[in-house]
């Protein structure tokens, strides 16, 4: 029976590791929040994210790795505005991962979600699986005009049609952040190395990156607030992303 | 139970009846099967070609409704497959006389519509030309499949389930290429000397055949199950409102095996009228089968129920949410249609001269069809727009390319369908002459 349970626990363990290198964990506080959308601009910039156009934008086919979600409550006149910024949250249990049948979509032992742009054949079946809604398919080969094919990210690639992709938490920051670490002959990298471009881009500092397996890195002070919470957290998935309550005045 | 005006027809008269399907040819056949050739040319590679070309994107698909006709597509035509082979192989344990007449038509249309299921698989998918990573084919970056997906699960009973129904319909054949054979000349004659296997009719031979026979119906009832539960699985292992329920499975086949049965009945329908075989496929069996489809539409309608009644029960507002579009959303029209056709109308075949009647057992069975073609869009189109989060909550509508595909997966059953009957007898002369009175030297 001991047995059983622990193979259980195994199996349970994201991703079947034991424990994650880096635990890269994101905060969102909501209530400094503006809804500015910065951060949406700073993603499309730096990952090489197509401008669709108002026509597929209409077909609800726009490609934006982290959104603004825009919640309304209340009528007119007494109407609330509330925003919710959705990424892909990097589920430890991501739903995603287990139905690709190419294992294009992995748990890396960063913690990471990690796709695989190469590998993905396009069944769209992650996306059907997430609860987020959070991964966007290249419907076409999306091209850049003159002179905008110049500003590409050369740290990142364009991808072609029939692919599917999503937030990476800017995985190529986290990497050059480790090779810098490597280079200065230090083992691990520091609390506030690694800064995602909507992190970066935020100018009410709303979001923070950094490492959860750090107990002093700013992630695990934000995580310890008593606001925070996960999104759907009742599925179970586990994820990394930690949004802070909007303080609401009751009167 | 015996016809009117029925004369049971000698030996003879049965490969005589049967092979004439083969050897004659009139202008009839060559002109249906010229419009479906081309109908399947124009409808179904056209598009497809054009959506190769530009992308996914030619199809009305979008965030949230990732996927859409092309998969509900998948379901119905492997749904189709379902009842022939399943159905020959249940009866043929259970030693029922009058499956011998219908089976073979029934094994052809597992056949083709699990080949139709397969192209919709290629269409579906966004890189056609890396399909061939989902089997596990020995490479050198050592990279497998991913054996926790259901997709995999999928790939491989669909192949299996092909491989094994192709296998049992040829085996039932070989007898009958036979008879092809040493009814033809030239060329044809020399083709069927090698489809039949230099087949002599002797006494061990018939004796392996039987065995053979029933080993792989025995083997192919528990595959037929399987295939289209973990076709299910594809949308209960997700947790997706609507998808995620433990009844898929028994749900998907049950229906499955009701859409298959209704399926025969039309094809029965058609290869009576047109190909003269008026005196091997009899109300009797016609009988048999209405009563089959009364007890699977009525297993059918009580799992409609219990989903509802699970989605309500759970108390979630997410559940709420996708019922209330489902229910009573923009494709309500759509769902009713299905309970009329599925559920109600079937109820008629209570009836014995309904249940006798060719027509309109013919336009039951096209209605039970068209009922469960749109259950299956319901399931995709109703369930992924309403997810979770109420800002992802889009519309799915299949565009013109898909819909155009659609069309065409039903002409290139057809085609197939077409020549299958010139290459195979679509009756299995050897078995009807077993139902037969035994000859009589003195008549």
């Amino acid at each position: 029976m001991a047995k059983i349970t622990d193979k259980i626990k195994e199996y349970t363990r994201p991703g079947y590791y034991e424990k994650f290198d880096y635990h890269w964990t994101m905060s969102i506080d909501l209530d400094r929040c503006t809804g500015c959308g910065a951060c949406v601009v700073a993603c499309q910039a730096e990952n090489n994210l197509p401008i669709v156009g108002e026509k597929r934008f209409k077909e609800r086919r726009e490609m934006k790795w982290l959104r603004i979600e825009r919640y309304w409550e209340g009528e007119y006149p007494n109407l609330k505005l509330k925003f919710l910024p959705m990424l892909c949250q990097q589920c430890d249990q991501a739903p995603c991962e287990t139905p690709c049948p190419v294992a294009a979509t992995y748990h890396n032992q960063d913690g990471l979600n990690t796709q695989i742009y190469n590998r993905c054949i396009g069944t769209r079946t992650c996306a059907v699986y997430c609860p987020y809604e959070v991964r966007y398919f290249n419907w076409f080969t999306y091209t850049w005009d003159e002179p905008l094919e110049q500003q590409l990210n050369p740290d990142v690639t364009v991808r072609e049609k029939g692919v599917m992709e999503k937030c990476t938490f800017c995985v190529q920051r986290i990497r050059m952040a480790k090779d810098k670490a490597k280079d200065d002959n230090r083992r691990r990298v520091k609390d506030g190395e690694v800064t995602p471009a909507c992190v970066q881009s935020c100018a009410s500092e709303a979001m923070q990156f950094g490492d959860l397996n750090d107990p002093n890195s700013k992630v695990s002070k934000m995580t310890k607030n008593k606001r925070a919470y996960h999104v759907l957290e009742e599925l179970n998935t586990k994820p990394s992303v930690v949004y802070l309550q909007k303080v609401e005045k009751h009167d | 139970m015996t016809d009117t005006n029925y004369q049971e027809p000698g030996y003879a008269d049965v490969n005589r009846d049967i092979l004439q399907t083969l050897l004659v040819t009139g202008p009839k056949y060559w002109i249906t099967f010229g419009i479906s050739a081309s109908v399947a040319l124009i409808c179904f590679f056209g598009p497809w070609a054009y959506q190769l070309y530009v992308g996914v994107g030619a199809a009305g698909m979008n965030r949230s409704a990732m996927w859409g006709t092309y998969l509900s597509n998948f379901i119905f035509w492997i749904g189709l497959s379902h009842s022939g082979t399943l159905l020959s192989a249940v009866l043929h344990i259970t030693h029922s006389g009058w499956r011998k007449a219908i089976y073979r038509s029934a094994e052809a249309m597992t056949l083709f519509s699990l080949m139709t299921a397969a192209c919709f698989v290629m269409v579906h998918v966004g890189r056609l030309w890396f399909v061939h990573w989902t089997a596990p084919i020995p490479n050198p970056m050592e990279l497998w499949p991913n054996f926790r997906s259901p997709l995999m699960f999928d790939v491989m009973a669909v192949t299996t389930y092909l491989t094994a129904s192709s296998i049992f319909i040829y085996m039932g054949s070989v007898p009958d290429y036979a008879a092809v054979r040493d009814a033809s000349t030239g060329l044809r004659r020399r083709l069927y000397t090698i489809f039949s296997f230099g087949w002599r009719g002797t006494a061990k031979e018939w004796h392996t055949l039987s065995w053979a026979y029933m080993f792989f119906a025995v083997f192919v009832i528990p595959l037929a199950v399987s295939v289209h539960s973990i076709v299910s699985w594809d949308f209960a292992l997700s947790i997706v409102p609507g998808l995620h329920q433990t009844i898929f499975a028994p749900y998907f086949v049950c229906g499955a095996i009701y859409s298959g049965t209704a399926g025969i009945v039309s094809v029965m329908f058609l290869l009576r009228k047109y190909m003269q075989l008026e005196r091997y496929i009899r109300e009797i069996h016609l009988d048999n089968l209405g009563k089959l489809l009364i007890v699977l539409s009525l297993i059918w309608t009580y799992i409609n129920i219990v989903e509802v009644f699970t989605g309500w029960y759970s108390g979630t507002s997410f559940e709420y949410e996708f019922l209330k579009f489902r229910l009573f959303g923009f494709y309500a029209p759509l769902y009713w249609e299905m309970i009329l056709f599925c559920a109600v109308v079937p109820l008629f075949m209570l009836h014995k001269k309904i249940r006798t009647s060719w027509k309109w057992m013919f336009i039951i069975s096209i209605l039970i069809n068209i009922g469960m073609f749109t259950e299956r869009f319901i399931i995709v189109a109703t369930s992924l727009p309403r997810k979770f989060l109420p800002d992802a909550f889009g519309f799915y509508f299949p565009s013109f390319v898909e819909i155009m595909i659609s069309i065409g997966s039903f002409a290139i059953f057809t085609t197939l369908f077409l020549i299958f009957i010139k290459w195979t007898p679509c009756v299995s002369i050897y078995e009807v002459k077993e139902t037969l009175k035994p000859l009589r030297r003195d008549a």
